[in-house]
């Protein structure tokens, strides 16, 4: 089970704690032309996540369940500095068989705090192929969200990054690690989260 | 002008009932943080928070910002966040290291571990005859009135008099013991994380509802199901399910009617306990390699004394809920009369097998943590009995469930066989509720 971040203190995130201009662009350039080797990857990476994301706005939670491979972890750390999900507090950690529990829940009618109008809008961007495992055709990558959210008459906002580690299959991909680093996952939460962000 | 209005506090809390104000009135709200929450033992934090000599942790007494700080001489002291000279809060995170003294970030006074003063710039030519002199109290950071610990656990009051911690504690102490007990070594370390939630609901709303026994199988019906579903897929296909489904699906299993076989023990100040019902005491190796861990410590006889507590959760009035069979605990600062903030820990007990660890961490995530499987459902019965408490629908919320029917022995309440559903706790917390803002009356 993949549990390592990728994005450890060898390899910071591009664009993160640096201001000036030009060493940025050199690294971007650089990062830019490894990636466009593989154009297909790329097309095909970015369009898993925005499937991903709709099935959430859409509210098919086992369509979105089934995108995990069977090993496969949704993690939300409760900390950004965490490398693993085992062993330390997370806000979710959960394996195929909790995620089925969290939706049985959700669509159980006397689960009471569902019974209000919610919906929400995921914006998945920034899409950043981290590598590719030419052998098996595995592939690590970043990208950048922003959900809105309604709750009966209120709206939330979070926003922050996932980390995917997808293995390859026939069809596309399957996922065997999703890291969600919220950038509000350290504010006190006005109620909860109930499904996966 | 407030008194005025609210004059006689009394009439708002009958024995079986009390009137929807004490809940909804920002008036009273006030009044309680100055009469109860500025006065009474307040959980502050456990001392493995502040292991390093200037480790700080922000926390709120009522409406006071305060910082527990340990200091070069190893003690745990609670001060006022404020620095004496024009009011800036000296510190502006939740936590951290302040270094060998504070330093304000307004004019850099400066201020030893315990508060006192250690520096002003240019102090001798700028307050040179002034009443502003080094001896003067004034110059320093203020202390809490009084702080203790109990194993571990620091608590301040607001106020010079007052019972102890301990005897304020009295039996509720159990809280404590029992967490700590069950640790091989005697004592838990805390799990550097803690999960905050925000409740829009008066802050007494959340501890009735801890030790209401009638709650759970409806409130959590959701929940219960999901998780014996799901449960009992796993045993089919495996042989047997993780304890962390069992402490979900127990919602389910463990029916309304049962809930009544369980008992509340109702202690003085507002404290209660409700007895465990998940029996938590599974055969498994990692279970038994820990109660050998337990018998290598304390011996046969007490491993089994420790382990037969039977207690799910602890109240302890107006602040404090302690789960310590699991180790964990939610603290509760009111923010406003319709907002209340919960800080939820979890502890390690020392010296005992990772695999315990684990299991009890899995409950604080599920449970505990902001994607919690059940306690979403709470929040939403918190805002909506807050709203229809502000209504005019009614004037009075009703304890009356065997009202009349509990055991009371040497002032403790007991439910009576077979009514664990009791109202008892509620009744005995609005007891205590009623007897501080009475006694603040005197006071003033």
């Amino acid at each position: 089970m993949p549990t390592e971040n990728s994005m450890t203190k060898e390899s910071p995130p591009i664009g993160i704690g640096k201001e000036s201009a030009s060493p940025v662009r050199t690294e971007l350039s650089v990062k830019s032309s490894a990636i466009t080797d593989d154009v297909r990857t790329q097309h095909a990476v970015a369009q898993f996540l925005y499937r991903q994301s709709e099935l959430l706005d859409a509210k098919l939670w086992q369509h979105y369940i089934d995108l995990f491979a069977d090993d496969g972890h949704y993690w939300m750390p409760a900390m950004p500095e965490q490398t693993t999900g085992e062993g330390v507090p997370s806000i979710f950690y959960e394996d195929k068989n909790l995620m089925r529990v969290r939706m049985k829940r959700v669509l159980h009618p006397d689960a009471w705090s569902q019974r209000p109008l919610w919906g929400t809008s995921h914006v998945v961007s920034n899409v950043v192929v981290e590598s590719i495992d030419a052998e098996s055709g595995d592939v690590t990558v970043r990208s950048r969200f922003h959900m809105l959210e309604l709750r009966r008459d209120n709206t939330r906002h979070f926003a922050g990054s996932y980390l995917h580690h997808l293995t390859q299959i026939a069809d596309g991909y399957l996922i065997r690690l999703q890291r969600v680093d919220m950038v509000n996952a350290q504010a006190p939460y006005d109620y909860v989260l109930q499904v996966w962000v | 002008m407030l008194l005025e209005r609210i004059s006689n506090l009394a009439e708002l809390v009958e024995p079986d009932r009390v009137h929807r104000q004490v809940y909804t009135d920002a008036d009273i709200f006030r009044l309680e943080m100055e009469r109860i929450h500025e006065r009474v033992w307040i959980y502050c934090g456990h001392e493995s928070q502040v292991p390093k000599a200037g480790d700080y942790c922000a926390v709120q007494i009522g409406r006071q910002p305060m910082l527990m700080v340990r200091g070069n001489d190893r003690q745990v002291r609670v001060l006022y966040n404020r620095c004496p000279h024009r009011g800036n809060m000296m510190c502006g995170d939740r936590q951290g290291n302040t270094g060998d003294f504070f330093r304000c970030s307004y004019h850099a006074w400066t201020f030893h571990h315990d508060g006192k003063l250690k520096n002003i710039p240019m102090m001798e030519s700028g307050y040179d005859g002034t009443r502003l002199t080094r001896d003067n109290p004034d110059c320093n950071m203020k202390s809490a009135a009084r702080v203790e610990s109990y194993r571990g656990f620091v608590f301040a009051s607001l106020a010079d008099d007052g019972p102890s911690l301990t005897e304020f504690l009295g039996p509720s102490k159990i809280a404590f013991d029992d967490m700590c007990d069950r640790a091989p070594m005697g004592e838990v370390e805390i799990v550097p994380n803690c999960f905050r939630v925000i409740q829009n609901s008066n802050w007494k709303i959340f501890l009735e509802n801890q030790l209401d026994a009638l709650h759970p199988s409806v409130t959590h019906q959701s929940t219960g199901r999901a998780a014996l579903d799901v449960e009992n897929e796993i045993k089919k296909e495996t042989g047997h399910a993780p304890l962390s489904y069992h402490m979900l699906s127990a919602f389910a299993s463990v029916t309304i009617e049962k809930w009544d076989d369980f008992q509340t023990l109702n202690y003085p100040n507002g404290h209660c306990i409700l007895t465990g019902y998940m029996g938590l005491r599974p055969q498994d190796p990692d279970t038994l390699a820990y109660e050998q861990s337990l018998v290598d410590a304390y011996g046969e006889k007490r491993k089994d004394e420790i382990l037969s507590t039977n207690i799910h959760h602890v109240l302890i009035y107006p602040g404090l809920s302690v789960q310590s069979p699991l180790q964990q605990l939610r603290a509760v600062r009111p923010l406003g009369v319709d907002k209340t903030l919960t800080e939820i820990w979890h502890f390690r007990l020392k010296g005992a097998p990772e695999p315990i660890y684990r299991r009890a961490l899995a409950y604080y995530n599920l449970v505990n943590s902001p994607a919690t499987l059940v306690n979403a459902d709470d929040l939403e019965n918190f805002w909506k009995i807050h709203q229809g408490l502000s209504s005019d629908g009614g004037d009075w919320v009703n304890f009356q469930r065997h009202y009349g029917r509990d055991v009371e022995n040497n002032g403790v309440v007991q439910t009576g066989p077979g009514m664990g559903t009791s109202e008892a706790p509620m009744r005995n917390q609005m007891k205590a509720w009623a007897k501080y803002m009475k006694s603040g009356n005197e006071a003033h």
